[in-house]
């Protein structure tokens, strides 16, 4: 009994770093609309940016992160304004071939520069410090930090699109690009700002990856398909759902572990396809669409 | 207004120079094994499944609109089957090739009661993640190799219909009769996959696909089933994506989950083909494989950077020239090698009342 | 020099010709209608001023400017402010919001405030924390004309603002009209319903097929002139 509420534990803190790894995919595509086949590669990307600022400049990963950080917005709003902006339009095949030939340079870039050997962010004593809940259960600091930095990105990001200006143009671009331009609103600077913060979502999420577990070049395909994943399980339009979603894909992960090891991944795939095809819009979709 | 009867014309195929050119070649392929090097041979087979998947691809997304990035999924779904029927059921390859097919029709329906479900860049990622489930479920299945894969037996690779005969009335070594049948089961895959995708498109349901990828809300409004024609073609393009993998893996006679359900091999390098050659055109994959083959041989020893290069290409393509090289000669100099284009015309010999 | 001109004025969609060489003025402080059938071209005039379509740098002229090239929202930055077609309000957005964006390029201090709005539409008001979706046709109107407001422009273009709504409905928002003429602000109104507009207008042109068939004062031509003008027969 205690191995499942562990299980189950393991999962839902899994699914924080499954959640802002998702929250990125979710914010570009709800505001232009353009599925980034690079998203996994940019979050593989930047864990090698915070480890390459490591080594350069001597301090911790988490100082690297916020180095590293306004850099990654900064690549993510290049990467928007000079090439991906070109590719939006009414066809879906430039933005889908343009990001996968992305991908693929990203890739290769990295196994170019760093080898193929797995790498490890480093955290200090608090990578292996738990917090015991009793009845011998503990959750992992680290796994609970990522479940908490993904509550607070999500409240960040709401403050954002709620609060201030440039959130209520991120929502109109998002509901209407031509008539936001009648609100001198600049579309192409929008999305651009758009995928820079998705650039530093990203950043944080790769920390937490580097953190918790080895990364090499190869790893960003697999990070896109949880991504996706838990966007599909949790319903488009809420960053909310997102997080639900990734925590249930964490579980679903976690309980197929716990049958046999092998079964893991196989075990989040089934997850995500029955909810596919039960709810095709997702667990928590917006109302409005 | 005249009252004269009309019929829809599709464009004679090219002029007699280019059908005579045409034809030429294929003799030329056909009779390949005799005249060339053992080396030609297997590049050749290597450039035939490849325009065998690039044309199927094409046809999915060019034409249908249907992005999958998911095809490996067949590829390695074939492969297997190969794999199982001639080990399993004793079944002559040659055959099994044509159940691979059939069955991964089958397969193909309740994948698409899945990736349907999704549209667009979501539905390129479904197809990527229904493929990564049939190469996770293959690597649990220990009979066909599990997770380090498996061989196929001399027994089957040399059993192959055709070798004994080609061995006795040519007076060849195995290995060339085997080479032989292989090459022309990969031409006649090749050449079937041209000529399938072209008549497809020349039918009614050809058009119907065209204007479901030009605007399905409006396909639908005269009459055409988006869902049903896209279903169709998905699973006949999974079908043939199917025969191909049980060929590669016939001639590749070793196969293993991470190699079958590749998305560098099976997806990345046919994406790139249709591309570069032109996307939605039956003359842009054969174009692009020609390019890819060159590429491959003069620049995959240059491992990363190569393949760097290849994803650059694609984006400078997609942004600068998006229907590809073929697009681009057609467009300009106004050819069609496989016509397509309806034109409404006028029947002769009707003469309709005075107007 | 007036304040906004269009100077042979052409537009395109694609191989069908809209608009056929316009030359059109708006003076400082008028409030300008522009009548005509459906199809006459005066939306497609609306989008070419407010850079919706974008053709010859000379081919519209705002403060002796060329500006018929410049992207939509750099036009609404200097000051021309657009109320488009079917209203197009944001339908995330609640009715404050989609007041408060209308000046997002545009932050320049003016008479036009949130209050100042909610004043000449009482209704609003009420209804400001409501989704844009939630609101009646002719309020989702007094939205989209307040939100071009917001932005304190030099020159309001409001297209079709009676579309769809019901006659008393369209006297409230046209009676509006004459206080956003005392702010000062230039207006030009493209309208099916050609009695309100005359009403309102300083001046009117009639479309009729892309091209001006009538010119001048509302008050200068019968309504068989004007019927004429607007049929084309």
């Amino acid at each position: 009994m205690i191995g499942w509420i562990n299980t189950i534990i393991q999962g839902v803190l899994l699914g924080g770093l499954y959640a802002l790894f998702a929250i990125g995919l979710s914010l570009i595509f709800g505001i232009m609309r353009l599925v980034n086949l690079a998203h996994g590669d940019l979050i593989v990307f930047a864990a090698f940016f915070i480890l390459a600022t490591v080594s350069a400049f001597g301090v911790d990963s988490f100082t690297a992160l916020l180095i590293a950080a306004p850099l990654m917005f900064a690549a993510g709003f290049l990467l928007q304004y000079a090439v991906l902006n070109h590719t939006l339009g009414r066809d879906i095949l430039p933005p889908l071939l343009v990001t996968f030939g992305l991908s693929i340079i990203i890739q290769n870039g990295l196994l170019e520069m760093f080898s193929a050997d797995s790498k490890r962010l480093s955290a200090g004593a608090i990578e292996v410090a738990s917090i015991p809940l009793g009845g011998g259960l503990a959750v992992g600091l680290m796994p609970l930090m990522t479940l908490v930095s993904a509550i607070a990105v999500i409240f960040a990001l709401n403050a954002l699109f709620y609060w201030l200006p440039l959130g209520r143009a991120f929502r109109a671009t998002s509901d209407d690009p031509e008539t936001a331009q009648l609100m001198g609103i600049d579309n192409r600077k929008i999305f651009a700002i758009a995928m820079g913060v998705a650039m530093v979502v990203s950043a944080i999420a790769a920390y937490y990856l580097g953190v918790r577990a080895n990364f090499d070049p190869s790893i960003g395909p697999a990070r896109l398909i949880y991504a996706f994943e838990a966007v599909i399980i949790g319903g488009l339009g809420s960053l909310w759902g997102t997080l639900a979603g990734g925590i249930i894909l964490g579980v679903a992960q976690t309980i197929g572990a716990h049958i046999d090891p092998e079964w893991q991944i196989l075990a989040g795939h089934i997850a995500f396809l029955i909810v596919l095809v039960l709810r095709p819009r997702g667990l928590f979709p917006r109302a409005v669409d | 207004m005249e009252a004269g009867k009309h019929r829809i014309e599709i464009a004679a195929p090219a002029s007699r120079h280019v059908m005579l050119i045409g034809a030429l070649l294929l003799v030329a392929l056909f009779l390949l094994p005799f005249y060339g090097t053992r080396g030609l041979v297997q590049e050749l087979i290597f450039v035939f499944y490849m325009l065998a998947l690039a044309q199927l691809w094409n046809l999915l997304a060019g034409y249908a609109g249907l992005v999958s990035v998911g095809q490996q999924a067949f590829v390695g779904l074939g492969g297997y089957l190969l794999f199982a029927l001639t080990v399993y059921g004793g079944i002559d390859a040659l055959l099994a090739i044509v159940l691979a097919g059939a069955i991964a029709f089958v397969f193909a329906f309740p994948t698409a009661l899945v990736v349907f479900r999704l549209r667009g860049a979501y539905f390129a990622i479904g197809t990527w993640v229904v493929a990564e489930v049939y190469r996770l479920v293959f690597a649990q299945i220990k009979p066909l190799g599990g997770g380090t894969g498996t061989s196929l037996p001399v027994s089957v690779t040399n059993g192959v219909f055709g070798i004994e005969f080609l061995k006795s009335v040519f007076d060849l070594r195995t290995a060339l009769a085997r080479d032989m049948v292989m090459y022309w089961t990969a031409f006649a895959l090749a050449v079937g996959t041209v000529l399938a995708v072209y008549w497809i498109l020349r039918t009614r349901r050809g058009l119907a696909l065209s204007a479901i990828r030009d605007s399905e809300l409006a396909a639908e409004s005269v009459g055409v089933d988006g869902f049903r024609t896209k279903l169709w073609v998905y699973a006949v393009t999974a079908a043939g994506t199917g025969m191909v993998g049980a060929l590669i893996y016939l001639h590749t006679a070793r196969i293993s989950p991470d190699a079958a359900f590749s998305v560098l091999n099976w997806t990345a390098y046919v994406i790139f083909i249709v591309v570069i050659g032109g996307i939605g055109t039956i003359e842009g994959p054969i174009i692009g494989v020609i390019v890819f083959y060159l590429l491959q041989t003069y620049l995959a020893d240059f491992g990363t950077w190569y393949l760097i290069l290849l994803g650059a290409l694609a984006i400078v393509i997609m942004l600068f020239a998006p229907k590809g090289i073929w697009g681009y000669v057609a467009a300009r100099y106004k050819i069609e090698l496989f016509p397509l284009q309806r034109k409404l015309v006028k029947s002769e010999d009707e003469t309709g009342p005075a107007a | 020099m007036s304040l906004l001109e269009t100077r042979h004025l052409t537009a395109h969609y694609r191989d069908f010709q809209a608009l056929f060489g316009l030359n059109t003025r708006l003076e400082e402080g008028e409030t300008l209608a522009v009548i005509g059938a459906n199809g006459a071209g005066k939306s497609t005039y609306l989008k070419s001023i407010s850079g919706l379509l974008r053709g010859a740098p000379w081919s519209v002229v705002f403060d002796g400017e060329p500006i018929g090239d410049l992207p939509a929202a750099e036009i609404m930055r200097r000051g021309i402010a657009l109320a488009p077609e079917g209203r197009r309000l944001f339908p995330s957005l609640t009715v404050e919001e989609n007041l408060l964006v209308g000046n997002y390029g545009r932050p320049v201090p003016g008479p036009w405030t949130l209050d100042a709005v909610f004043s000449l539409f009482p209704k609003l008001r009420e209804r400001r924390h409501q989704a844009s979706t939630t609101l009646s046709g002719g309020e989702q109107q007094m939205v989209a004309i307040g939100r071009a407001l917001m932005s304190n422009p030099r020159v309001l273009l409001c297209d079709e603002i009676s579309l769809g709504l019901a006659p008393i409905i369209i006297r409230d928002i046209y009676a509006a009209l004459p206080k956003i003429k005392e702010t000062g602000t230039s207006v030009i109104i493209v309208e099916q319903d050609i009695v309100q507009a005359m009403k309102v207008a300083d001046r009117l042109y009639c479309f009729q097929e892309g091209r001006i068939s009538l010119a001048g004062h509302p008050a200068a031509f019968s309504r068989d002139e004007i019927h004429a003008a607007y049929f084309g027969h």
